[in-house]
Parts: C-alpha cells; sequence; structure tokens
C-alpha cells in the first residue's frame, strides 16, 4: 500500500521559502524532511511526518520544474507556466544566483572548464558544501561567464540585467568573472586567509581603473580585461627604484612626513627601499600574464608579510602609502604622475583590504 | 453568410529548438478554421520569431463558427524532410459571438503539443465580425450567454428563470476507431482534443437553440460532462438552467457587492446613514434605514416594474430535431394565459402553491442547476432527492440518434420528479448529474433538493406586481422559511420528528435538513460550519456484463444508506442540524465500489438542537461490556462538547414554543443577546461551557421539547465499533482553519482578498490482495484525511482561512488504485473581526433583509416597550458584562444594538485600511508593469481564478464568456519527467497556465466557478508511458478592487490588486 501519485498545483505557485533553501543546498528530500522536523514546523499545523514528505515532494518538484526558467532569468517574468508574484520571482532569482563564500573561494581564479567541475568533489568534501550545491554554483558562474563574456558595456550593469541579479550579487558575480577571465592565482597557501570579499574588492577596484572600460566604455571585454597600454606604462615607474637620486629623495620626502606620527617609524625608514622596490617591481612586470595572475600573491610576499612581521597597525600602513604616493608628485624628475596614481590608487586600496589577520 | 472570422499572427516566443545544428527554429504558422487554412511566411533561425501577418480572413456560417475552434499550428520548416510539428493552439470564439463579452481575442497563447506540452508561446489577434441574420429557422445561438456559476451571475439581474435545458452528443472516440492502430498517439491525440471541443461547441450551440426557444437569453448553472466510453463511445452531455437576465446598469452594480457580504454590507450601509451617529434611539433610526437602502435582490421586484423585455416565450414549442427527451410534453393550453399575473394579489398560500405548482408542472423537469438564488425565490426546502441506475454500454450504433443515452437520463430525471412529487415539492434546485464507468458498466446518478418555489420569477408579467407579491409572502418570515415543511404533517413521506420552528415559532420544521444547494443568505446560523464527509468502501467480486450490474445495483442502496448513515452521525458528533452542499459520489471499480458524501454542516437556528448520541449494548448485563460503551460514550460526549466550542455552537435557548410564555423567551433571547456579543473570548468560553458542562441540563431541555431522542447506535457487533471509531477519528482542522464545500463557510462574513485556488491529485495503490471493506474504509478515510491535513499544511501561511468549495472526486482508475483529486480554493479572513461577528450577526442579518424578518426583534422591543421609550442616551460604546441584572436587561438589548452598530463601523474601516495596507507596495510595480507593457513589454497579467461564483473584496464587472477546455497529455519518458507525479504536476499547471492565457487574451483578469470536471489519469510505469485527460471549465471575467469602485481601475491595476491580495495572504 503506497501513495502512487501526489501532487498539489497552486493557481499562485506555492514556494517555501525555508525549503528552497534546503533544495539550493543540495539537500535531498528525505534529509530535507529531517531538517524541517527538527525545525519544527510540525507542531506548526499539526502536521504529521507524512505531511512533511509529502509537502517537500510537492517543493522539489516545482523547484525543479522552474530552475530551467532560472537559468535565464529574465524568462521567469513573462513565461507563462507558473504565477509566480514579482517580489516572490526576485526571491528565487537572487537565492538561486547566490553562492556559499567558502566554495567561491576555492574557485575564484580557476577556469571555469570541464576540468574544474570534474574536481568539484574534492572541493565539496573540502568545504562541506553538498556536490549538488557545488554543481549548481558552479554552473551558475559559467553561465554568468559565458553570457557577458559577448557582451560590450559595463559588466556590472550587463550581468545585472541579464540574470535580474541585486546590485551587490551582481558586483560578486563580476569579480568572480574578472578572477576567472584574469585566472588570478587565489589558492595558494599564503592567501588563504583573504575572504572572497576581500577579492571582491580587490576585482571591484581593478575593473573600475585598470581595465580598458575605465578609459573607453563601449568595448567588448572592456571590463574583463586589463588595459595593456596601461601596464606598458607601468614599466616606466620603473625609474622610481632604478634611479638611485629618486629613491632617496623619495625615501626622505616620506620619511620627514611620517617622523613622530607612528611607532612604526624606525622600521618603515629601514624598509623603505625594500618595499618600495616590492610596489615598483610589481607594476613593471603586470606586462607578463603569468605575474598578473601572481599580482595578489606578490602583494602579500612583497608588501603585506614585511609590514606585517614588523606589526604595523593598519592606521600605519594607510599612513604610510597615503604618504609613499603623494611624495612622488614632489619629485620633480619624476614624470609619470597619471599613471603612478592610477596604479597607486587600485594598490592602496588592494592593500588596505587586504591588511587583516 | 453571417460572419467573418478574423486572425493575425504577431509573433512567438520561447519557441523550443527544432534545428540540432544551428540550435535554432525556422517557425511558420498554419491557422485553420473548419476547412480553410492559412500559412504565414517562415521565421528563420530564430525561437522569437516576429511574423507581423497580415489578417487570415474566414468567411463563415455562425453554426461554424459555435461549433468549431480556431485552429493555430506552429511548425517547423524543413526544406527536406516534412515539417515538424512544435505544437498548437485551440482557440474557442465563442466568447467573441457575444456583443456583450469581450470584442477581441489578442494575447500571448502557450503552444501546446499533447506530447511535450508547453513549448513557447504565440501571440495571436482574433476578430468576429457578425451580422445580423435574421432567418428565424436558423441552427445557430449566437449571442446566448452561458456561465458555469450557479447562481445569478453578479452584474446581472434575472428577469424571468425559464428552467431546465439540457442536450447530450454522441460520438465515436477517436482513440477507438481503427485508425488509431496506425497513427501516431499525437496525431491520436489531437483527433480526439478536436472531437471533442467540436462537440462541445455543437452541444452549447444546440443548448443555446432551447434557450432562444424559451425566450431566455443565458444558461446558468451550466454543467458540461464527457462520459468516456471506450469501445462505445464518447459522450458530451451538458445541463443548465435558461434565464433571461438583465444586465445591470453600471450605476446599480456596486450594490451587488452586497451579496458578496450579505450579511455586513448592508450592516455597514446603515452606519453610514445618517442617523448613525448614535444620539438618537437606536431602534427609531437603525434598523428601518438599514432596510431602506434594499439590497439589490429586495428591489428586483420594485425595480423592474417596467415591462419585461421579452417577447412571451412558448416553453413547449420546442421542436429541435435534436435528441429532447421531451416525451411528455405537456400541451399548449396548459400554459395558455403564461401565468395570469392578477391572481396572485389573493393573500392565500395555498393559491400561491398551486399557480406554482401549475407554473411548474407545465414544465418537463422542473429543475434548476442554480445553488443560490435570489431571495423570495426559494420557499420551503424538502430534501435531497436522488436517483442512480446501473446501465451496461453497448456500441452507439447511430451518432445522430442518441436515443439510448437520453432514455437513460430521462429515466432517472423522472424518478427524481416523483421523488420531489413525494415531498411535496414541485422543483428541484441544486440539481446535478454525474456518470461513473468501469468497462461496460455505467453508474449514471442525479441529485438535487426537492423545493418548492415562489413562480414569481418563472412567469412574465409576474413581475410587475412585485409589490404585491412582496407584501403577499410575509406570512413566512423568509430567514426560516426555507426550513418550513414543504410536505403534509400527516402524511410526511418518511419518519422525521416535526417541531415548530424556533425562529418564527409558527411552521413546522424537520430536525435535520440535507441539500445539495448553498446556504441561502437570509438563513440564521449559529456558529460556523464545517466540511462533513463520509467515507465507504464496499469490495465487489469481479464479474461480466450482466452479473457485474445486477451485482453493483444490489450494492447501491446499502451504500447510500450507510453513506446516510455515517453523514447523519458526523452531523450529530458536531452539534449540528443541518447539510449544505451534499454531494454524493459512488464510484464503480473492477472490484470495488467507492463512495463519498461530502457536505457543509451548519446549526440552523432555525432547526431543533441535536440530540447526542447515545450508544446501547444489545447485551445488557455484561459488565465489561458495559464499561466499554460508558468509555465510548463518554468520548462521544467529549467529542460533542469539544465541537461546540470549536464550531462556536451556542444557540438561543427557547424553553418553550408555547406563544404564552413568550415574554420568557423574551427575557432568554436577551440573555443570549447579551451574553454572545461580549468580545471577550474568556467570558463567553465560561459562559459556554457551563452549557457543555451540564449535559445532563441539557439533556432535560431537550426533554423538555419532547419527543426529541438522542439518536441511538447499538454496538452490538464489531461493525459498529468500526463506525464509532470512525466517527471518532475525523481530525479536526488545526486552529485558525475552517473548511467547507459550499460558495462561502456559513459563520464568517469578513473575507479578505487573499485567495489561492489549488487543485491535488492522489492515487493510491493498494498492494494487499485479500482486503477487507473494513481495512478499505479505513485506506481510504486516511487517505482523504491526509489530503486534507496536508492542505491545511500547505496554506499555513494563510492562517486564518477557510478552505471553501473543497471538491473531492474519487476514482477508481485501475483494479488496485483510488485516485482522489480536489479542487478547492483557500481564502483568508479577518480573524478580529470574526470574534465579534457571531454576535453582530442577529442583527446584521435583520437589517440586510426584510422588513418581516425585523418584524420579530420590532416585535420584541413592543413588548418591552417601557424600557424602550426611555432611549438609552447613557450608551458609551464599552461593552458591559454579563452580568447585568435582568431589570436592565431591555436596555442593554439596545445598548447591544449600539454596540454592533460600533463595531460594524469599526470592522468596516478596518477592512479598507487592511486593504489599503496592501496597496503601497504593488504601486510601485504597477507602474513598472504598466510601463514595461506599454514598451511591447513582456509581463503577465495575473489571473486569478476561483471555483466560487465570486472573489473576495474583488467585484466583477463584466462577463466575458465560457471558457470550456480540454486537453489531454501523453509521455513515453514517464521516468525522465519525474514520474507519474512529474508528468501529472506539470500537466495540471500547464492547464492553469493555458487557462490563465485564454482569459487574459479575452481582456479578463480572473477566472470564477472554475471547475475541474475530468481527471484521467491512465498509466503504464513498466512501458514509461502514460496518458492523462483534463476538462476544466469557468467563467472568464473582468473584476476590480471594490475599493476603486469609483474609479475605472486599469487593467494593471487589477492584475496588481491580485498579486498582492495573495502577498498578503502569505
Amino acid at each position: 500500500m503506497a501513495v502512487e501519485l501526489d501532487v498539489f498545483v497552486g493557481n499562485t505557485t506555492i514556494m517555501d521559502e525555508e525549503v528552497y533553501q534546503l533544495w539550493l543546498d543540495g539537500y535531498t528530500v528525505n534529509d530535507a524532511v529531517k531538517v524541517r522536523m527538527e525545525g519544527g514546523v510540525m507542531d506548526e499545523c499539526e502536521a504529521s511526518a507524512d505531511v512533511l514528505l509529502s509537502d517537500t515532494m510537492d517543493q522539489y518538484r516545482t523547484f525543479q520544474m522552474c530552475e530551467r526558467l532560472l537559468h535565464s532569468p529574465a524568462k521567469l517574468a513573462n513565461q507563462l507556466l507558473f504565477q509566480i508574484p514579482p517580489h516572490r520571482q526576485t526571491v528565487l532569482i537572487e537565492r538561486y544566483y547566490a553562492f556559499d563564500d567558502a566554495f567561491v573561494r576555492e574557485v575564484l581564479g580557476k577556469k571555469l572548464s570541464k576540468g574544474t567541475k570534474k574536481d568539484l568533489d574534492d572541493i565539496s568534501a573540502k568545504t562541506s558544501v553538498t556536490l549538488k550545491s557545488c554543481r549548481r554554483q558552479f554552473d551558475n558562474f559559467k553561465r554568468v561567464f559565458k553570457v557577458v563574456e559577448e557582451l560590450k558595456g559595463p559588466l556590472v550593469e550587463n550581468i545585472r540585467q541579464h540574470f535580474l541579479l541585486s546590485d551587490k550579487l551582481a558586483r560578486d558575480y563580476a569579480a568572480i568573472v574578472f578572477f576567472a577571465n584574469n585566472r588570478f592565482e587565489t589558492g595558494k597557501r599564503k592567501l588563504q586567509y583573504l575572504t572572497f570579499q576581500d577579492f571582491a574588492f580587490c576585482a571591484g577596484q581593478l575593473i573600475n581603473n585598470w581595465t580598458v572600460g575605465a578609459v573607453d566604455n563601449m568595448v567588448e571585454d572592456m571590463d574583463v580585461d586589463l588595459d595593456k597600454e596601461f601596464l606598458q606604462e607601468l614599466k616606466e615607474l620603473k625609474i622610481l627604484i632604478t634611479d638611485k637620486d629618486l629613491l632617496d629623495q623619495h625615501k626622505s620626502l616620506v620619511c620627514t612626513a611620517l617622523r613622530g606620527k607612528t611607532k612604526a617609524f624606525n622600521e618603515m625608514e629601514a624598509n623603505f627601499k625594500n618595499l618600495s622596490r616590492g610596489l615598483v617591481n610589481i607594476a613593471a612586470k603586470l606586462t607578463n600574464t603569468k605575474d598578473v595572475r601572481d599580482f595578489f600573491i606578490d602583494l602579500v610576499e612583497k608588501f603585506i608579510e614585511p609590514c606585517r612581521s614588523d606589526r604595523w597597525t593598519a592606521a600605519d600602513m594607510k599612513l604610510y602609502l597615503t604618504h609613499y604616493t603623494n611624495s612622488a608628485h614632489i619629485l620633480d624628475t619624476f614624470k609619470h604622475q597619471v599613471v603612478w596614481d592610477r596604479y597607486m590608487g587600485v594598490i592602496k586600496s588592494c592593500i588596505f583590504k587586504m591588511y587583516h589577520d | 453568410m453571417p460572419g467573418k472570422l478574423k486572425a493575425k499572427i504577431v509573433a512567438g516566443r520561447h519557441l523550443p529548438v527544432m534545428d540540432r545544428a544551428s540550435d535554432l527554429t525556422d517557425a511558420f504558422v498554419e491557422v485553420k478554421f473548419g476547412n480553410t487554412t492559412f500559412k504565414t511566411d517562415v521565421c528563420p533561425k530564430s525561437l522569437n520569431p516576429q511574423w507581423n501577418s497580415e489578417w487570415f480572413k474566414f468567411e463563415v456560417d455562425d453554426e461554424d463558427l459555435q461549433d468549431e475552434p480556431l485552429q493555430i499550428t506552429v511548425l517547423d520548416h524543413d526544406t527536406y524532410s516534412a515539417n515538424d510539428a512544435i505544437g498548437k493552439v485551440y482557440i474557442d470564439i465563442d466568447p467573441l459571438l457575444c456583443t456583450e463579452a469581450a470584442s477581441v481575442i489578442s494575447g500571448w497563447f502557450p503552444i501546446y503539443d499533447t506530447i511535450h506540452g508547453i513549448r513557447g508561446e504565440i501571440n495571436v489577434l482574433v476578430k468576429v465580425e457578425l451580422f445580423n441574420d435574421l432567418n428565424r429557422f436558423r441552427q445557430s445561438s449566437c449571442g446566448v450567454k452561458f456561465f458555469c456559476t450557479t447562481s445569478i451571475p453578479r452584474c446581472y439581474r434575472a428577469a424571468m428563470v425559464h428552467g431546465f435545458v439540457e442536450e447530450l452528443v454522441v460520438n465515436e472516440d477517436p482513440e477507438y476507431q481503427w485508425i488509431d492502430r496506425i497513427r501516431t498517439p499525437r496525431a491520436s491525440n489531437e483527433a480526439r482534443q478536436r472531437l471533442i471541443s467540436l462537440m462541445s461547441g455543437e452541444l452549447q450551440r444546440k443548448i443555446g437553440l432551447k434557450v432562444l426557444e424559451m425566450g431566455g437569453n443565458a444558461v446558468v448553472g451550466y454543467l458540461q460532462c464527457f462520459d468516456l466510453e471506450g469501445e462505445s463511445g464518447l459522450v458530451v452531455r451538458a445541463i443548465g438552467t435558461a434565464c433571461t437576465l438583465d444586465k445591470l446598469s453600471s450605476g446599480s452594480a456596486p450594490n451587488t457587492n452586497t451579496h458578496v457580504h450579505p450579511n455586513t454590507a448592508p450592516a455597514s450601509n446603515a452606519c453610514n446613514s445618517p442617523s448613525k451617529d448614535g444620539k438618537e434611539p437606536v431602534f427609531g433610526e437603525d434598523l428601518p434605514s438599514s432596510s431602506g437602502p434594499p439590497t439589490p435582490f429586495r428591489a428586483l421586484p420594485t425595480s423592474s416594474s417596467s415591462p419585461p423585455p421579452f417577447s412571451p416565450s412558448k416553453p413547449c414549442s420546442r421542436q429541435s430535431s435534436s435528441s429532447d427527451t421531451d416525451l411528455s410534453l405537456t400541451p399548449k393550453t396548459g400554459m395558455g394565459s403564461g401565468g395570469s399575473a392578477g391572481k396572485e394579489a389573493g393573500p392565500l398560500k395555498t393559491l400561491l402553491r398551486q399557480q406554482t405548482q401549475t407554473a411548474l408542472e407545465q414544465r418537463e423537469f422542473p429543475f434548476f442547476t442554480l445553488t443560490s438564488f435570489p431571495p423570495g425565490f426559494l420557499v420551503h426546502v424538502g430534501g435531497v432527492v436522488s436517483a442512480r441506475s446501473v446501465k451496461l454500454l453497448d456500441r452507439i450504433h447511430n451518432p445522430d440518434e442518441p436515443e439510448t443515452r437520453d432514455a437513460w437520463w430521462e429515466e432517472i430525471r423522472q424518478e427524481i420528479k416523483s421523488h420531489a412529487k413525494a415531498l411535496g415539492c414541485h422543483a428541484v434546485i441544486g440539481y446535478s448529474e454525474s456518470t461513473s464507468i468501469c468497462e461496460e458498466v455505467c453508474i449514471l446518478s442525479a441529485s438535487g433538493t426537492a423545493a418548492i418555489l415562489n413562480p414569481r420569477y418563472m412567469r412574465e408579467g409576474c413581475l410587475d406586481i412585485g409589490s404585491t407579491d412582496h407584501r403577499f409572502e410575509e406570512p413566512s418570515p423568509p430567514s426560516c422559511g426555507f426550513c418550513h415543511i414543504p410536505y403534509d404533517e400527516l402524511n410526511m413521506p418518511f419518519p422525521a420528528q416535526l417541531t415548530y420552528c424556533y425562529h418564527c415559532r409558527r411552521q413546522k420544521v424537520p430536525d435535520v435538513l440535507f441539500t445539495t444547494i448553498d446556504l441561502p443568505p437570509e438563513a440564521a446560523v449559529t456558529g460556523k460550519g464545517c466540511l462533513i464527509q463520509a467515507r465507504l468502501c464496499r469490495l465487489k467480486k469481479k464479474a461480466q456484463g450482466e452479473v457485474n450490474a445486477t451485482a453493483i445495483s444490489n450494492l447501491l442502496p446499502f451504500m447510500e444508506y450507510e453513506l446516510h448513515t455515517q453523514l447523519m452521525n458526523k452531523l450529530k458528533l458536531r452539534n449540528m442540524n443541518a447539510l449544505f452542499g451534499l454531494h454524493i459520489q459512488i464510484s464503480v471499480g473492477e472490484n470495488m465500489l467507492l463512495g463519498l458524501a461530502s457536505a457543509t454542516g451548519v446549526y440552523l437556528t432555525a432547526l431543533p438542537a441535536p440530540g447526542g448520541i447515545q450508544i446501547a449494548g444489545k447485551t445488557p448485563g455484561d459488565l465489561s461490556n458495559e464499561h466499554h460503551i460508558l468509555t465510548i460514550q463518554k468520548r462521544i460526549n467529549d467529542a460533542i462538547a469539544k465541537n461546540k466550542e470549536l464550531y462556536q455552537i451556542n444557540p438561543p435557548k427557547l424553553f418553550a414554543l408555547d406563544p404564552e410564555v413568550f415574554c420568557g423567551i423574551n427575557m432568554e433571547l436577551t440573555e443570549e443577546g447579551v451574553g454572545s456579543p461580549i468580545p471577550e473570548p474568556r467570558q463567553r468560553s465560561r459562559l459556554f461551557r457551563s452549557h457543555s458542562e451540564s449535559s445532563d441540563e441539557l439533556s432535560e431541555l431537550d426533554l423538555s421539547h419532547g419527543k426529541k431522542d438522542a439518536f441511538v447506535l447499538e454496538i452490538d457487533d464489531t461493525d459498529a465499533v468500526e463506525d464509532i471509531h470512525s466517527l471518532l477519528t475525523d481530525a479536526h482542522p488545526p486552529t485558525g482553519f475552517y473548511s467547507c464545500n459550499t460558495e462561502i463557510m456559513p459563520g464568517i462574513y469578513n473575507w479578505t482578498s487573499g485567495i489561492q485556488m489549488f487543485t491535488s491529485v492522489r492515487v493510491f495503490r493498494l498492494s494487499n490482495a485479500n482486503l477487507t471493506n473494513q481495512g478499505l474504509n479505513k485506506i481510504f478515510t486516511d487517505l482523504c484525511e491526509n489530503l486534507l491535513k496536508s492542505f491545511y499544511f500547505k496554506l499555513r501561511s494563510m492562517i486564518p482561512c477557510c478552505l471553501c468549495h473543497l471538491n473531492f472526486t474519487v476514482a477508481v482508475p485501475e483494479e488496485e488504485l483510488i485516485q482522489v483529486t480536489v479542487t478547492a480554493v483557500a481564502m483568508t479572513f479577518d480573524k478580529d473581526q470574526t470574534q465579534e461577528k457571531p454576535a453582530d450577526k442577529p442583527i446584521t442579518k435583520g437589517s440586510s433583509e426584510t422588513e418581516e424578518q425585523l418584524q420579530f426583534p420590532l416585535e420584541l422591543c413592543a413588548d418591552t416597550s417601557s424600557a424602550n421609550t426611555q432611549p438609552s442616551s447613557k450608551i458609551s460604546g464599552v461593552p458591559e458584562s454579563t452580568n447585568v441584572s435582568s431589570r436592565d436587561r431591555c436596555s442593554t438589548w439596545l445598548e447591544l444594538l449600539r454596540l454592533k452598530a460600533h463595531t460594524i463601523r469599526r470592522g468596516s474601516v478596518k477592512t479598507i485600511s487592511s486593504l489599503e495596507r496592501c496597496s503601497p507596495l504593488p504601486e510601485g510595480r504597477s507602474r513598472s508593469l504598466r510601463s514595461s507593457r506599454s514598451f511591447g513589454g513582456s509581463s503577465v497579467t495575473v489571473v486569478k481564478m476561483t471555483p466560487l461564483s465570486f472573489l473576495p473584496g474583488i467585484r466583477i464587472i463584466k462577463y466575458l464568456g465560457i471558457i470550456n477546455m480540454f486537453f489531454i497529455r501523453e509521455t513515453t519518458s514517464l521516468r525522465e519527467e519525474g514520474g507519474v507525479s512529474g508528468f501529472l504536476h506539470s500537466f495540471i499547471a500547464e492547464v492553469f497556465a493555458m487557462v490563465r492565457a485564454h482569459v487574459a487574451a479575452l481582456g479578463g483578469n480572473a477566472v470564477v466557478s472554475y471547475s475541474m470536471k475530468e481527471c484521467v489519469l491512465m498509466e503504464n510505469p513498466n512501458k514509461n508511458q502514460a496518458q492523462c485527460l483534463i476538462n476544466v471549465s469557468g467563467d472568464a471575467v473582468i473584476c476590480v478592487r471594490e475599493t476603486d469602485q469609483e474609479t475605472t481601475a486599469s487593467m494593471t491595476n487589477i492584475g496588481q490588486t491580485c498579486s498582492s491580495g495573495t502577498d498578503g495572504a502569505t
């Protein structure tokens, strides 16, 4: 004796947000029922386990039927099959495209290829995000990547319009696409302390300042590729460390400004040349794709780690970088002010964001 | 050449990929009507083609226009091989044939394929130009309006109700034709869909002709059914009630909403009247003024004093060539003067009855498919009449002469008619017919409620004398009048205990009343109602032919009896005394019969309180047995007490029926009145407990009424024990939920706008081969109970809410399968008001109705006039507690009225504010929606659906025509589609989508009186196949939010209202 068929269809599609989350999280129907039972829904309406099972199955089926539409969210608004109130649609889409920080941290900067997809079970084991959920998130990344790849115009805006996402989520996706495109290395042990949000912030900075789109906003891939000309120009900054006079002058200007303002002054003075070399060398090497990939690891190794071992506070860091950037303007033989500002603006905000435990 | 049909194909979207190589589609469209086909150009390589075709014009007879659907086929062009069909859209153009209904069909339709389901959408424009046809012998009946709604549709007024119309057409089922062996499943399904569409068109046209002949212009309560008889053919039959409807002018239309909340709306009117400031004596002002603004229906007789716009009908001159069953046509002479109005002035009830009878007896079948009537129409209700007959199907040899089927129904209808006569009634209302087929056996069932009707609506001319008629009725107060027995007390058709009506104390009423209709709006009800179901399984031996049919017909009476007993027991257990909307379904399978009776139980104030249930053992003296009986008795008593509390059944205590003790009654009434309006639940429950705890006192009370014994259940065998158990196992709805199968829940009046219509299907497989009847009963009961529990759980976010119009359908699709299909609507209501409501009721009720009813409270105060004349100027809005000394009672009574006026006013304010609360949020959205729309946008109109004839808080401003759709879906990849559940889930969702799309294309935004008539599922999991047929119907309407009445709200606005409504609910 068994229920062979059991369906419930409402004119307005009924969706329980809790069950939706369980479905997104990749729970099986039975596990979801268990979670719901523990959550205490049963007491709410004198329900039994059977009722809960039947409800969960129904909802899962509905979500599966909706999934196809969620792949191109614009369709959800003008499809006829499900009558879903607009604010519900927004929630459905937003939740479907939401991701786990733990998961995204693992795939950030990796090529969104079949190869990576095969490794998802390892990632699933490591992050304890279910494989099903990993697949959904990975496919979302890939889908967004594919769609915006061929579009002109600002990246964030494109994502927001095509996938009807909130501004915040669209920015996160832009970061993911940007990282995947430039294949930034994020997986090294030294970078483990950085969260996805740290990277997303840096990506935002890079997109806004270093890409082609920062100067011209009608080119294809404008927000995805770094501005090649700019990268070339960055080589010119080398003068700051190769020219001995300039280096000394720069150091003395910075030291004058910093003296007495921080406890870490001695360390700053001692390390100035090293740190400056580090930053300028990163800039000079960015024409190499390989070095672009290592951008973040370089920042950590060449700048953040030395500072951290000298126990700079975040305020010290801020102070130092501000004066370091500004002092360069006073150097009369240094002619590359514009490039310098474009470079240091991003470096400064990235380092501020990345300088934590 | 009476009509020109024009169609234009605009665009497509979301088309499926038909060419794997390019991932695109080269789509074109064929538009076919009758035998004419047009094609659009091919729109190459696009999933969102823009055809923007010319207007395709079809010049056709209006007969064809009624019968044929417009068929639109979307295909993928293929240069080398045959073009592949993507899918089809059938558009019923009937709504365009009515001048009042839609003028154009325009919108996105889902492209449907019977194998793949919905595959994209197509934008189509359809128009019809009709030329006037003066041919008297025409075969078409364009212009006759059809309504599924089983009451007079809102925004119309019944000038006349002509009576019963029926028709059936038969054909061979394409599925069983020889050709089916060689054609594809798709072709076969499409042939079937098309045939049924044609047949229902033809059926509707023929019924329309009958209506025209009767002089009517509309069919209300149109009920169309299919009998899939398999080998022996396909029968499409329909019944309905022919009426002459007048459209209410827009000025008077808003008033119709009073009908939605029959008890609240007029009351709030009263509050708005100038006298509302509460300084004058309540009686002097409130009551007359409340009866002053008449409810629309009440106003009918007077407002219609202009001559009816219709020529005298000739009900007897039917000479249709079709399947008329008018064997017993009455001679024209009987009709003669049509119904002389003059006689009616005589205030003699007998005369009225005579006249009514003559008026009705001239009808072959005085049947009405309506379940709800204008006030004054329904005079008395006798009880439920039903008839069943078991038939063996044989091949229909000549489809043009479907005499056998006609004769079968004729037979059943005659039986119903004679049953009604036996009950002293001349009419049957709430009439419906159904069948259940298994192999070659067919059970035909018909049921209705025997009643006596006021002939006023059935004859022309009589409407002129509305006012006299009105007075003429006075002797029987309408609010309880329908409960009074229509039959002769000394010559009762069945054993019943009669008492004097508890409301008017003038006429006799039965102890219980079963009906198939909705609760009349004027009926006084104590407490709330609830869904009551009796469920029954009976095993039968597998057999063939005659033997099988005999076996079944032998079982039927036992099943009916048992279902009846169950209903009666459950009714008593809930302390109620009447059933409304009773629907008994008996379904036949190969090895069992299923019986399911659903109804809504209520406590009618006019009927005596039900006695309890008393358990008796057959062998007294057996101590252990005695003990057992005692415990059961206790459980039952407890259950009754609990139910009383649950449904707030707190009937007025009327001790005496003797008019001499009028004073006593008076006091009692007042006390009751004082007791109940106190909104504080604590106090009420205390008061209530005093009722229930003293059960012996109650029984004493009962005795004092005389002869009303407790219902005795003997438990002498295990069967009875089982019965009692099943009686007690019925779970109550969880707190915050109510359920009923009628249009609205008796006792709830303050609906808010949140609604959710749903369909649920469950199929249960019995694996145990040797089941007993009892085991089966339990399984079946659990199945139904679990379904209800599931609904409560799923809809818990809508609490407080009521499941209305719960319509259960059972079937035995295969030997070991039980299928239960439920369609219902969940509606939210305002909880705060409900608590006050029961108290308000007697008065609001009074004010909403006629003076006759008011007579009673007025009399009351006249009697205690001394107290009355000192107007209760000291009235404050604050209710005083129950312990008012008897001396103060009368003034309290006044105060009470005042208080009610207050609460009502507060209540009405509350409703408005709650509506406003909903609006700000969607406002922005609605704007964006509108704008996106005007930019050739894509937003979808929200279409509400409900099985009820109205939408709470929303006013219907236009009926756009009937929706009657039939779909077949088949799959050969059942597993891939998620098994049977996945398959059916998507199919039902698709059906909803197609209904919504058609309604939206007609310019509508809601479907009322929606029902799923048929849901036949056949599966073969081993072959990975399944097939399902669904038939749905309803009335497409345009409606606006009631608060928007003054301003003509735009469509988008409505759409938003709808969504905001559902939002508000969640």
